[in-house]
């Protein structure tokens, strides 16, 4: 099987850069949420289509990014 | 354009497409994600996990010799065997794979330029079937220690304010977050080490997740002072951010002397008494 429909979209979310990597495979689209830098995974989550994979993995990523704790320099 | 110092240990996804067949080589998946690989990896691949298969399981340590054996061993990796690493996230992990790999002197051992990214992004073939390799003999060099570096020798690195390339995003580096976004934090203090400069890892990597030419990896080092002429050591938070700069600074700039500090801010930022710096620009401040 081959790769299809490979995207990549950089948003905010929480204050915070957020990647959404989605792609096709077969019949299930998945969809990958990185906090861009470094680019460690927070979710990786499937559907049927790109924009409910997107909306499943931008849910956790959310409510991941909104616990890191901004200290005082 | 200058060539990399070490060209041979970088392979392009369209060489990787046309060798997968090759008896010789071993493909190895090392993912940060380590969801990714089932879900679909590159014919003939096999998986490593870098938390269960590539660090000791009982205390903090890389694989010992014997277990290191054991694993390539087991995954069909001969001695002679060309051994092929990718990984998500620009390599991240394949290059901690890479720099253990070469800690235990294996001699051919390769990063497949752009990793998974690159390789998906082309929409080349995936497959979610795992082979199985018969057990090959494996035997192991005593590990170089030239590549890794350990608390004293960083500590004295800080001292004598030698290049220190913490290689942590700029807000980990001031101190503002001690962790990555959406990460737990695993660090008592926040900062860098005294003395250390800032080049976020990722700066060593095109879009496309491929490396970035010879002459921007010198002039993205070099502009922070980091040239080749004296020792170097590279460290982020737990090691592996840092060992794919590790390898590009020892295998596409060619720099002789560069270890990886994979105690990094872990240790370092939970040490009592250590100094440390916070702030972009390094100001001092008391660690407790």
């Amino acid at each position: 099987m081959k790769p299809e429909a490979y995207e990549e979209k950089q948003l905010e979310v929480e204050g915070w850069p957020l990647r959404l990597t989605s792609y096709k495979l077969g019949v299930v689209f998945y969809c990958q949420a990185d906090n861009v830098s470094p680019g460690a995974t927070l979710v990786r989550e499937t559907g049927s289509s790109r924009e409910e994979a997107e909306l499943k993995a931008l849910e956790v990523a959310r409510r991941r990014l909104s616990r890191t704790h901004r200290h005082r320099v | 354009m200058t060539t990399y110092a070490h060209p041979e240990v970088l392979v392009t996804t369209s060489w990787l497409a046309e060798h997968l067949r090759d008896l010789k080589l071993r493909l190895v998946e090392v993912d940060v994600d380590v969801l990714a690989y089932g879900q679909g990896h590159i014919p003939g691949a096999i998986a490593w996990s870098w938390s269960t298969q590539l660090a000791d399981q009982v205390r903090r340590d890389i694989l010992p010799q014997a277990e290191f054996e054991n694993l390539l061993a087991n995954s069909g990796i001969s001695n002679d065997s060309t051994l092929v690493l990718y990984g998500d996230n620009n390599n991240w992990f394949a290059a901690w794979a890479f720099w253990q790999a070469k800690i235990y002197g294996h001699r051919d051992v390769r990063i497949l330029d752009g990793g998974r990214k690159k390789w998906l992004a082309e929409g080349r073939d995936l497959t979610t079937e795992v082979p199985s390799y018969l057990r090959a003999s494996y035997r192991a060099s005593a590990p170089d220690l030239c590549i890794r570096a350990f608390l004293p020798q960083v500590q004295e690195q800080s001292r004598n304010r030698l290049p220190l390339v913490d290689v942590r995003s700029p807000q980990e580096f001031a101190g503002e977050i001690v962790a990555p976004p959406g990460l737990p934090e695993t660090a008592q203090r926040g900062g860098h080490i005294p003395s250390a400069r800032n080049i976020p890892w990722g700066k060593a990597a095109n879009d496309d997740g491929t490396f970035k030419s010879y002459d921007e990896l010198k002039a993205l080092y070099g502009d922070e002072g980091i040239d080749g002429t004296r020792p170097i050591i590279t460290y982020c938070r737990i090691g592996e951010r840092s060992s794919h700069s590790w390898f590009v600074l020892k295998y596409l700039l060619g720099y002789q002397n560069v270890s990886n500090y994979d105690g990094s801010w872990t240790e370092w930022g939970n040490l009592v008494g250590a100094p440390v710096e916070k702030g972009a620009s390094g100001r001092s401040a008391r660690a407790a």
